[in-house]
C-alpha cells in the first residue's frame, strides 16, 4: 500500500507538471501516437469492412469475407511486444515502425466487427429498402450502416483502447508518450514513476471507453438500443 | 524502409537456435503455464458468475459494467499496479490480469450461451421431471458449449499474445526472448519468439476446437454451431458499451 | 395495367421459376397471386418492380416496358410491402413511412405531416408517430408498412405476404380494414398469399399457380368456387372445404368481399 502511496505522491511534485518529461506533454504524445494510430486504423480497417459486408452477394465476395475474418482473427495472436520490437529492429525510421505494429493489431476488431455488423443486417431489411427503391449507396449509408452501428463503435471502442495499451507498451523502443514514466521508472527502479505512469494510463483507457459510451448514446438510434441493450 | 539489421547479419541464425534450445524450450513451457492457468482460473470463475446472470438477469448490467472495465485495462499497468504485492519477478503479477482479462471475455459468452438455449428446449427438460441442477449440466450447458468455447478460444489466443508483454517487468515467457533480442540488437531471437507464440496460439485455438468437437458430437453434421461460434468469434464485444 | 407476355424465370442453375406467363393485371383492382410455396408466385411479383429481372418476355406497366426503367427510379413509383413489415428498426415510425418522399427529395415537413395522416388513415393512433418499430406489436407494424407503401401515392401496390406473420385475429381486422381502404383508394395491387381464404376474401380476380412457375387458373372468386379449372385447383381449394365453399358462394353473392373469420373459426 505504502508504494501505492508514494506513486500518489509523485503526483504531487511540481516537476512532473512541466517541461518535456511533464505530465501535461507525455499526455498530450500519448493522445497524438494514438490518434495517428487510430486514425490510419480507421481509414483503412472501416471503409473495407463495410464494403465487404454490403457486397455479401457471390461466391468470391464471401470467399473473401470469410478470409478477412479468418486473418483477422489470426492477427490476434501476434505478440505486441515482439512486434513492436522486430520493426524497431529491422528499420531506420522511427515513427513508422512503431505506429505500424499499433495499426496492424488494431485493425481486425474494426473490420471485423464492421464486416459482421453489416453482413448480419436482415435480408428483408435490406429487401424492403431496395424495394422502396433505394439505391446500393443508399442502401449502405442509410439502412446498413445505421442498423451495424452498435457492432461498428464496439469494434472502434476495442482498436482505441487497445492502441492506448499498445502506445505505452511501444515506449520501450523508444516511443514517447505515458510509457516513457513505466518504462524509465523501471530502469531506474523508481517505482513511483512507474506507478504513475501507469495510474495515468489507466485513466486514458477509461476516458476512451467513456467517451465511447457517450459516443454511442448520441450517434445510435434508441430503436437499436432497446434490443442491444440486454 | 531501410533494413539496419547489422552488416552481414542474417534475420534468424539457425546455429543461435541449436544453441540455446534448452533455455527456449524452458521460455516456453513457461509461455505455456502462464497463459493456461490463468485460463482455468478465469472459467472457474466465470462459469458461476455467469449462470447467476443468466439466472437472475437484473445483474448482468452491472456485472457487464464491471467486465468491461476489467477488459480496458491495459495489461502493461496492471502488472506494474500489482508488483507492491506480487512481487516484480513473480509469475503470479503476470498471471492476475490475464485470468481478470479471461473472466471479462467469458462471462458475457456463458451468458449468451445460456441464453441461446431455446425455450421449448428448457421447457422439455422440465416436462421430463430434471431438476434444476441436472436441467443445468444434462441439458442447458451442453447447448451453451459452442457459445462459451468461442469465448474461450478468443481468450486463450489473446492470453497467449499477452504473457509475452510480461517481459517488461522480467516474467515473459517467450516474451523474455523479445527483450533480450532487443537488448543486443539481435534479430534471431525476436524471431524465433513471434513463431513460437503464434504457433502456441494455433495449437491451442485447434485443441479447443477438438474439444468443442468432442463435447458437441451433435453439431459435427449441423454447420449451423459452426456459423453461430464463428459469429461470436467474430466480434471481439457485442455487449453495449 | 400491368401485363406480362411470355415471361420466364430461369436462374443460372436451370430451376424455372415461372414458365411462359401471360397475365393481365387490372388496373384499380385487387388481383390476388395464390399457390402453394415454389410456384412462382412471390418471383411474379417481384419481377414487376425488377427485384428479380426476368429471363424471357415483356412486363410492362401502363404500356412501358419495365426493362426500360432504372430500377431505383421503377420501385420508388410502386409501393412495396412485404411479410416482416421490414420496418427500418432505427427509425422511428413517420420517418419509415416517409422513406419514399425522402428519397424522391420531397419537403419534409409536408412528408412528416402526410405520414401522420396516412398512421390515421390505416388506423394507427397518430401518438405512435415518434415510437420506434421495436415498440410495436406486430399487427400495427404491418400497418405501419401499408402506409409507408401507399407515402408517395403510388398507382400501384405490390404486396408479398403481407399478413401472414400475425395471429388469425388480428389478421382477419387487418384485411377488413384493407379492403375498405382500397374502396377508397382504388389502387391496382398485386397480393400475393399462399391463403386460399386470404385470396377469396380479398381479391376481385385470382390466379391460382401450379409448382413449375404456370398459371393454373385466373378468374374471379366466384368461378374459381365454382368451377376449378383442373384437379390441381380443386386439390389447393380443398376437398375437405366443399361445406365452407358454398358458404363463400353464398357470402359472396349477400355481401362481396365479407370476411370469412366465421368461416375460419
Amino acid at each position: 500500500m505504502n508504494a501505492i502511496l508514494e506513486a500518489l505522491r509523485w503526483f504531487g511534485e511540481p516537476a512532473q507538471w512541466s517541461g518535456p518529461d511533464g505530465i501535461p506533454h507525455r499526455v498530450a504524445e500519448h493522445l497524438l501516437y494514438s490518434g495517428l494510430a487510430f486514425l490510419i486504423t480507421v481509414l483503412v480497417a472501416l471503409p473495407l469492412g463495410l464494403l465487404l459486408g454490403h457486397v455479401r452477394r457471390g461466391r468470391a465476395a464471401s470467399v473473401l469475407g470469410f478470409a478477412v475474418v479468418a486473418a483477422a482473427n489470426g492477427a490476434r495472436a501476434l505478440p505486441t511486444l515482439g512486434l513492436v520490437i522486430l520493426a524497431v529492429i529491422l528499420t531506420a525510421s522511427e515513427l513508422v515502425p512503431i505506429l505500424l505494429p499499433l495499426i496492424v493489431l488494431a485493425i481486425p476488431p474494426v473490420l471485423v466487427n464492421a464486416y459482421t455488423g453489416v453482413q448480419q443486417v436482415e435480408p428483408w431489411l435490406r429487401d424492403a429498402a431496395e424495394g422502396m427503391g433505394m439505391t446500393g449507396r443508399q442502401v449502405l449509408w442509410r439502412v446498413e450502416f445505421p442498423v451495424a452501428l452498435p457492432l461498428v463503435l464496439l469494434g472502434l471502442r476495442t482498436a482505441a483502447v487497445q492502441i492506448v495499451s499498445t502506445a505505452a507498451i511501444a515506449a520501450f523502443v523508444g516511443l514517447g508518450g505515458l510509457g516513457r514514466y513505466i518504462i524509465d521508472g523501471l530502469a531506474r527502479q523508481e517505482y513511483d514513476t512507474t506507478a504513475g505512469g501507469a495510474i495515468l494510463v489507466i485513466a486514458l483507457a477509461f476516458a476512451v471507453q467513456a467517451a465511447f459510451a457517450l459516443l454511442y448514446r448520441l450517434a445510435v438510434s434508441p430503436g437499436l438500443r432497446r434490443s442491444t441493450a440486454s | 524502409m531501410i533494413p539496419l539489421v547489422t552488416e552481414g547479419e542474417p534475420l534468424v541464425r539457425w546455429d543461435w537456435i541449436g544453441r540455446n534450445l534448452g533455455e527456449i524450450g524452458s521460455l516456453l513451457a513457461d509461455h505455456v503455464l502462464m497463459s493456461v492457468v490463468p485460463i482455468l482460473v478465469g472459467l472457474a470463475a466465470a462459469l458461476p458468475i455467469g449462470l447467476a446472470c443468466a439466472r437472475w438477469r437484473r445483474i448482468y448490467p452491472p456485472v457487464l459494467g464491471v467486465t468491461n472495465a476489467l477488459y480496458a485495462l491495459p495489461a502493461i499497468a496492471v502488472f506494474i499496479m500489482l508488483i507492491p504485492f506480487t512481487g516484480i519477478g513473480s509469475r503470479t503479477t503476470v498471471m492476475i490480469p490475464l485470468a481478470l482479462y479471461t473472466l471479462s471475455v467469458l462471462v458475457p459468452s456463458v451468458v449468451d450461451g445460456l441464453a441461446a438455449v431455446p425455450d421449448h428446449v428448457r421447457q422439455s427438460a422440465v416436462a421430463i421431471g430434471f431438476g434444476p441442477v441436472r436441467r443445468l449440466v444434462r441439458v442447458e450447458l451442453p447447448i451453451a458449449v459452442p457459445v462459451v468455447m468461442a469465448g474461450l478460444r478468443v481468450a486463450t489466443v489473446s492470453n497467449i499474445s499477452l504473457v509475452s508483454v510480461g517481459a517488461l517487468i522480467g516474467v515473459g515467457g517467450l516474451g523474455d526472448l523479445f527483450t533480450d533480442g532487443f537488448n543486443r540488437d539481435f534479430p534471431t531471437p525476436i524471431v524465433v519468439g513471434i513463431v513460437l507464440t503464434i504457433a502456441l496460439a494455433l495449437v491451442a485455438d485447434g485443441l479447443l476446437l477438438a474439444l468443442q468437437r468432442l463435447l458437441t458430437p451433435w453439431a459435427r453434421a449441423g454447420a449451423r454451431d459452426a456459423r453461430a461460434s464463428r459469429a461470436r468469434l467474430a466480434s471481439p464485444e457485442r455487449t453495449a458499451p | 395495367m400491368i401485363s406480362f407476355t411470355g415471361v420466364t424465370k430461369r436462374y443460372p442453375d436451370g430451376t424455372v421459376a415461372v414458365d411462359h406467363l401471360d397475365l393481365e393485371i387490372a388496373a384499380g383492382r385487387i388481383t390476388v397471386l395464390v399457390g402453394p410455396s415454389g410456384c412462382g408466385k412471390t418471383t411474379t411479383l417481384r419481377m414487376i418492380n425488377r427485384m428479380v429481372e426476368a429471363t424471357e418476355g415483356t412486363i410492362t406497366v401502363d404500356g412501358r416496358n419495365v426493362a426500360d426503367i432504372d430500377p431505383p427510379t421503377l420501385r420508388r413509383g410502386i409501393g412495396y410491402v412485404i411479410q416482416q413489415a421490414g420496418l427500418f428498426p432505427h427509425r422511428t415510425i413517420v420517418d419509415n413511412i416517409a422513406t419514399v418522399p425522402d428519397l424522391l427529395g420531397q419537403d419534409k415537413k409536408r412528408s412528416r405531416r402526410t405520414a401522420r395522416e396516412l398512421m390515421a388513415r390505416v388506423g394507427l393512433d397518430p401518438a405512435l408517430a415518434t415510437r420506434y418499430p421495436a415498440q410495436l406489436s406486430g399487427g400495427q407494424q404491418q400497418r405501419v408498412g401499408v402506409a409507408r407503401a401507399l407515402a408517395a401515392d403510388p398507382p400501384i401496390l405490390l404486396m408479398d405476404e403481407p399478413f401472414s406473420a400475425v395471429d388469425p385475429i388480428v389478421r382477419a381486422s387487418l384485411q377488413d380494414e384493407f379492403l375498405r381502404l382500397q374502396d377508397e383508394l382504388e389502387k391496382t395491387i398485386v397480393f400475393v398469399t399462399h391463403d386460399i381464404d386470404e385470396a377469396v376474401k380479398l381479391g376481385h380476380r385470382i390466379a391460382v399457380f401450379q409448382v413449375g412457375g404456370t398459371l393454373a387458373q385466373y378468374s374471379t372468386p366466384d368461378e374459381l368456387l365454382a368451377a376449378p379449372a383442373n384437379d390441381f385447383v380443386r386439390d389447393f381449394l380443398g376437398g375437405d372445404k366443399g361445406i365452407r365453399r358454398l358458404r363463400f358462394t353464398q357470402e359472396l353473392d349477400a355481401e362481396p368481399g365479407a370476411g370469412t373469420e366465421a368461416a375460419d373459426r
